[in-house]
């Protein structure tokens, strides 16, 4: 265990014990020190879950839980990069021993490299991509898929993307990795809703974040990410299965998806 | 042990649905197995607990996020000796395993709690009492020897005269110190499998304990019923019963009392509806308005005073007259707060909390009051007074006022000089803790934990809350 990152700072205070009368939900957050991630630690821990909180800028999470903890909740920050999947089992063993449990695991950690041109490519940027997005998600949702099956409770929640539901000219290999993980999460949810496990896709459209900047071209409908945090909120509470944020981008999904071939492979985005 | 940890993730529970807690559960068979357990936690960095049957009211075998060990697989009665009535268990056979054995040869448990579903590991390891508890003191005292497993791995044999300091120690340590293997217990002689009982009311708070205490001494047993939700003038009213174990001779044809099958209880009410679907019928009634008619009801078929015979699992295991009955509390599930305050000051803080109760609206729905005495085991709940166990329903909208009630009734219960029970209560913090088990006895405690658990692996919910 020595070599798996411990909580620091001023975020060493475990969770509160659950009792009957103060009953603690523990949730998992990858990918939590900014953009989404950040503003579900926020919401979810204004909902009384404590929460284990992981990314790999420890000085981002360490302000994050600090915040957090001074609101009377329950925050502990893990560093760790997504990438290093070797790190995983043990780290989450570490985790729900630290939380007590484990009720909610939140997979939001994401990269986008956009190759910066419709007839440009980057092998090296489009592997990172699917390395951090969906063998990352993999390489934690598996151990917990297993975990919660067992248990039979527990709640997955995934954040995809619009970008997953169709192959585009823009970033091929956004497109690829949030469509492996949208497909991912159909199989996680068919394995494991026999089981009591509820998995949710969420499918962003755009998010007013650092991702906002890195977008080629117009980015309507961007929203708050404190906004999406409440969406998701909302729809783990009511088990839904797949959701859009803004819940247009189901409307405008649903004319992109079926927009026929020979039109779209003229199309520019 | 080849083991998937991942898939011996489960949700386990307190007796009253009321706390829910995923930990890793790994089977036990033999001793053997332990020690597998405690190396690989000590690998892994994980804690580890053992639990029994699961039923304490609150987190004493729940362990969120370690390793639960489950006991109910060692579960062999080894020894039965009728003529001395000495029998050695494995820690996971439950008291019902054991009175079923003994029974039949005129021999009874000399402690049973209201359920026979626990072990005997956990009855240890909790120091459970009964309604004997003035005159038998708790299990511990009945207890020839044992053997635990310490989390290094080494086995330790403690009775009164060999081990002392941890014999007293382990029975009512919580299973922090070792994990119990084996169990030596002497059982009591009895002549019937009958028991003659005395029920008669009472109009008050004070007549109720002071017939509690003056009519223990011509009773083997003795516990009160206490309507909790009458008020007024007869705030603590209620129903005694008092029980004494039949002489040689009372019963003409012990021969056939003793029977297994005339201990049985009924598995119909009325002969015709099925008890494992009675909680269905319970649950409209459990609330504020439906348990006041339920009591009163209750209090009104007690005013004839009359005396009976019924069998000795009737009368001890009413817990377990209708199965499940604890589900009939709803999804908010119950907890149970039981006090034990001196004879000088009980009448003057329970009055306090009854009617503290009353005004939050949060009366209880169930009292159950008993006699007690000291004993000497270390992390004793034992008093030379009462105890006041009182239900309370949990839902969504009553944990805030709840939990505030019950940190009131904490106060209330220390300033009176009073004592909690780690089976029991789920709400008492370190500092109540600490409070009424004195630095003194908390220190000890810890060094010999220490002593035995070098590396901490021992921890539970309820040892994180009190003692952590």
């Amino acid at each position: 265990m020595s070599d798996s990152p411990k909580p620091f700072g001023q975020t060493q205070a475990k969770p509160a014990p659950a009792t009957p009368l103060n009953p603690r939900r523990r949730g998992i957050i990858i990918g939590a020190s900014k953009g989404l991630g950040a503003e579900l630690a926020r919401k979810l821990s204004r909902e009384g879950y404590s929460l284990a909180l992981l990314a790999r800028s420890g000085d981002k999470l360490e302000a994050l839980c600090r915040e957090i903890n001074g609101t009377g909740q329950s925050a502990r920050a893990y560093v760790h990069n997504v990438a290093e999947y070797d790190k995983v089992p043990a780290l989450l063993r570490t985790i729900v021993a630290d939380l007590g449990g484990l009720d909610l695991a939140v997979f939001v950690a994401g990269v986008n490299y956009p190759p910066g041109g419709i007839d440009k490519y980057n092998f090296e940027n489009d592997r990172a991509m699917i390395e951090v997005n969906l063998i990352g998600a993999m390489a934690w949702l598996h151990p917990i898929s297993e975990m919660f099956q067992s248990a039979k409770a527990g709640q997955i929640v995934g954040v995809s993307s619009v970008a997953g539901d169709r192959g585009r000219v823009g970033n091929p290999g956004n497109n690829t990795s949030k469509a492996g993980l949208t497909a991912y999460l159909e199989a996680l949810r068919n394995r494991l809703t026999r089981h009591g496990v509820n998995v949710l896709t969420v499918k962003p459209g755009f998010l007013k974040t650092e991702m906002l900047t890195a977008a080629l071209g117009p980015t309507p409908f961007a929203i708050e990410p404190s906004k999406a945090a409440d969406d998701i909120f909302n729809a783990m509470k009511k088990r839904r299965q797949v959701i859009y944020t803004a819940s247009i981008w189901r409307w405008i999904m649903l004319a992109i998806q079926h927009t026929p071939s020979f039109i779209f492979r003229k199309l520019t985005f | 042990m080849q083991l998937n940890l991942n898939t011996c993730f489960t949700t386990l529970e307190n007796f009253g649905h009321s706390l829910k807690s995923s930990s890793y559960r790994i089977p036990i068979k033999k001793k053997e197995d332990i020690y597998e357990a405690f190396q690989l936690a000590k690998k892994l960095g994980l804690k580890v607990t053992a639990r029994g049957t699961g039923i304490s009211y609150n987190d004493a075998s729940l362990n969120g996020g370690g390793i639960v060990l489950d006991m109910r697989g060692m579960n062999q009665i080894v020894e039965w000796d009728s003529t001395t009535g000495v029998v050695r268990c494995e820690s996971g056979v439950t008291l019902e395993q054991m009175w079923q054995r003994v029974e039949p040869d005129g021999w009874w448990s000399p402690v049973v709690p209201g359920t026979m579903k626990t072990t005997l590991g956990g009855c240890l390891a909790a120091n459970i009492h009964g309604k004997n508890n003035f005159q038998a003191g708790p299990i511990g005292e009945h207890v020839v020897e044992f053997t635990a497993m310490l989390p290094t791995g080494a086995l330790v044999t403690c009775s009164p005269k060999k081990n002392a300091d941890l014999f007293y120690a382990m029975i009512s340590g919580l299973g922090m110190l070792g994990v119990f293997t084996s169990i030596t217990l002497k059982m009591k002689r009895i002549h019937s499998g009958l028991i003659t009982v005395d029920a008669w009311h009472v109009l008050n708070l004070h007549k109720h304990l002071s017939d509690l205490r003056d009519h223990a001494a011509d009773h083997d047993y003795i516990v009160g019923w206490l309507d909790a939700m009458a008020r007024g003038k007869s705030l603590g009213r209620g129903q005694i019963h008092g029980a004494r174990q039949l002489k040689e001779g009372e019963d003409s044809n012990p021969q056939k009392t003793l029977q297994l099958s005339y201990q049985h209880l009924p598995d119909r009410f009325f002969g015709i509806l099925p008890k494992s679907i009675l909680h269905y019928f319970m649950h409209p009634v459990i609330n504020n308005l439906g348990m006041r008619f339920v009591n009163m009801g209750r209090y009104v078929s007690a005013l004839r005073a009359h005396t009976f015979r019924q069998s000795h699992a009737e009368f001890h295991f009413l817990l377990d007259y209708a199965p499940n009955w604890e589900r009939s509390f709803g999804r908010g599930g119950l907890i149970q707060y039981q006090s034990f305050v001196p004879k000088e000051t009980a009448e003057d803080a329970w009055r306090e909390m009854l009617e503290l109760s009353h005004r939050n609206g949060l009366p209880s729905f169930l009292g159950v009051t008993k006699r007690h005495r000291p004993d000497k085991f270390l992390l004793t709940h034992g008093v030379d007074g009462f105890s006041l166990a009182m239900d309370f329903k949990v839902t969504d909208k009553n944990r805030a006022s709840l939990s505030a009630m019950l940190q009131e009734f904490d106060q209330i219960v220390l300033n009176a000089g009073g004592r909690f029970y780690f089976a029991k209560n789920s709400e008492t913090t370190a500092e109540s803790a600490r409070k009424f088990l004195g630095d003194d006895a908390i220190s000890k405690f810890k060094k010999l934990k220490r002593r035995c658990d070098p590396n901490g692996l021992l921890e539970s919910d309820l040892y994180r809350r009190v003692f952590g």
